[in-house]
């Protein structure tokens, strides 16, 4: 196990490095309007089997990708975000490794190896992983965590094992009431609370929520959960458990810090349709499905373009409805035009889409909406929570021709 | 020896995949001392920059706060109050 001992023995080593590190901070281009403080810490850093990312921080690791990993509407493994809560990341052992199915709410407890798992039908689902405090950086006003930009968010093709064979293995009771995760990851001091969250029984069951081992045809990468995660599609990052190792259905309520008061939204201020009862407060309910939302790819706010006739791309995506229009306004929201939605992947995944735009001489707007199949929209004003979630501010770029 | 053998080798597989950390600066104040004896045992420096200049005194001592009762970080009283003093009056506005 490396120390701190260890991590603090190299600092001396670095120390010489650090005009060289300012050099690599003036290399990441960061999301507009995030906290001033971050662009001196922002590093384009590869960990261990991926490309450099946007490094926010080191332990524990949180990594944003850039923008321009978003024109391919399938997020590559090695450019694919990472985000942990806690900092003692085992490297699991695939031959060892065992998934415990228990809780109060099955018949009996059973224990799964990897090819257990992978004897169970296998399903594949397209689908957006997004971290709840993506955006969190443009909160205004600026909340405290992780002060992620544009990119904690990706798109891959899941493969795995429906998650209700999983919990068919055990037996799963019908008082259970919600299923709950832990990961081989923890804490560094014991008293840290360790990062354990559940999920309705109803959501569970759904044939689209998996417990996946392989990422766009690959194993999953270490940094984003091997051997195998929870795959919630529709809903955010927080409940896709990576390194997965116990799952527990319960007949109560789980609880601990991450279930309240982390990742919870004031109830009745975002337009969802997912809820989670057993956990809802008279004031705060868990975040689930995603909001509808999109992001301009091709160019970034300020960029130098041609006059004349331009393609502006980007993806857009939501809690698992689909997508059912994108518009895009060059007059600054006064009149919008409905733009070309590119290849289809599923509802859950991100739907590209693209725009011919005639840009004259000096400075061009654009704006983006997308809307679900629901009819719901993006915002025009932030719809301010203290957890700086669910920001899907209609984006307004500059184009200077 | 087998022992020995067996024991280094599960050493080896227990060790966690990490990233390569670099030191990271935080401003030459009263209070460093103190931050970079504590803070680090959970997390690397770079949160404290990360969330800046934009805290108030009150949001510092609410992240104080979090950590020690939340997420059970052992910090004494002294040291508490000079991590937030070096917080707010150097990453805070």
């Amino acid at each position: 196990m490396i120390t701190r001992r260890h991590l603090l023995g190299t600092a001396g080593a670095a120390l010489a490095m650090s005009r060289y590190r300012f050099a690599e901070a003036a290399g990441v281009e960061l999301t507009p309007g995030i906290p001033e403080g971050v662009g001196t810490v922002a590093t384009m850093e590869a960990l261990p089997g991926k490309k450099p990312l946007i490094k926010l921080a080191y332990r524990p690791p949180n990594y944003e990708s850039p923008l321009e990993t978003f024109r391919n509407p399938i997020t590559p493994n090695d450019e694919f975000f990472v985000r942990y809560h806690l900092a003692d990341i085992p490297e699991v052992d695939a031959r060892t490794y065992k998934i415990k199915v228990g809780g109060d709410g099955v018949e009996t407890p059973v224990e799964l190896t990897l090819d257990d798992l992978k004897k169970l039908p296998a399903f594949e689902v397209v689908a957006v992983n997004q971290c709840s405090g993506n955006r969190r950086g443009l909160s205004k006003p600026h909340v405290v965590g992780v002060e992620w930009g544009y990119g904690a968010m990706g798109c891959a093709r899941w493969k795995g094992a429906r998650l209700k064979d999983v919990l068919e293995k055990a037996g799963l009771k019908k008082d259970a009431i919600e299923v709950a995760f832990d990961g081989a990851d923890g804490p560094t001091v014991d008293k840290t609370p360790d990062f354990i969250k559940s999920i309705p029984t109803w959501k569970a069951i759904e044939e689209s929520t998996l417990v996946a081992y392989e990422m766009n045809g690959q194993p999953l990468p270490h940094w984003n959960g091997f051997p195998a995660r929870i795959i919630v599609p529709g809903w955010t990052g927080t409940y896709w458990m990576k390194h997965l190792i116990t799952i527990n259905a319960l007949t109560k309520p789980q609880g601990g810090f991450w279930m309240n008061p982390a990742y919870r939204v004031p109830v009745g201020k975002f337009p969802l349709r997912d809820r989670f009862l057993s956990q809802e407060t008279a004031t705060t309910t868990p975040i689930t499905e995603m909001v509808v939302n999109s992001l301009i790819t091709s160019h970034r706010d300020g960029a130098k373009v041609k006059a004349g006739r331009i393609v502006v791309s980007g993806i857009a995506w939501d809690g698992g409805y689909g997508i059912s229009s994108v518009q895009v306004s060059t007059d600054g929201g006064k009149t919008w035009a409905a733009v070309k939605l590119g290849q289809d992947l599923g509802r859950f995944a991100f739907r590209p889409w693209s725009f011919d735009v005639t840009a004259r001489k000096g400075k061009n707007t654009v704006m983006v909406n997308a809307t679900n199949k629901l009819g719901q929209s993006q915002t025009a004003e932030l719809i301010f929570n203290p957890a700086g979630y669910h920001n899907n501010v209609m984006q307004s770029i500059t184009l200077n021709a | 020896m087998r022992t020995l053998i067996i024991a280094a080798a599960a050493a080896l597989i227990a060790l966690p995949v990490r990233a390569d950390e670099k030191p990271v600066q935080l401003k030459k104040a009263p209070g460093l001392e103190q931050v970079e004896a504590n803070c680090q045992a959970c997390h690397s420096l770079d949160y404290i920059p990360m969330n800046s200049p934009f805290p108030n005194a009150a949001l510092w001592d609410a992240e104080i706060t979090k950590m020690i009762k939340a997420f059970g970080a052992p910090i004494d009283d002294a040291d508490a109050k000079a991590i937030a003093d070096y917080l707010k009056k150097n990453y805070g506005t």
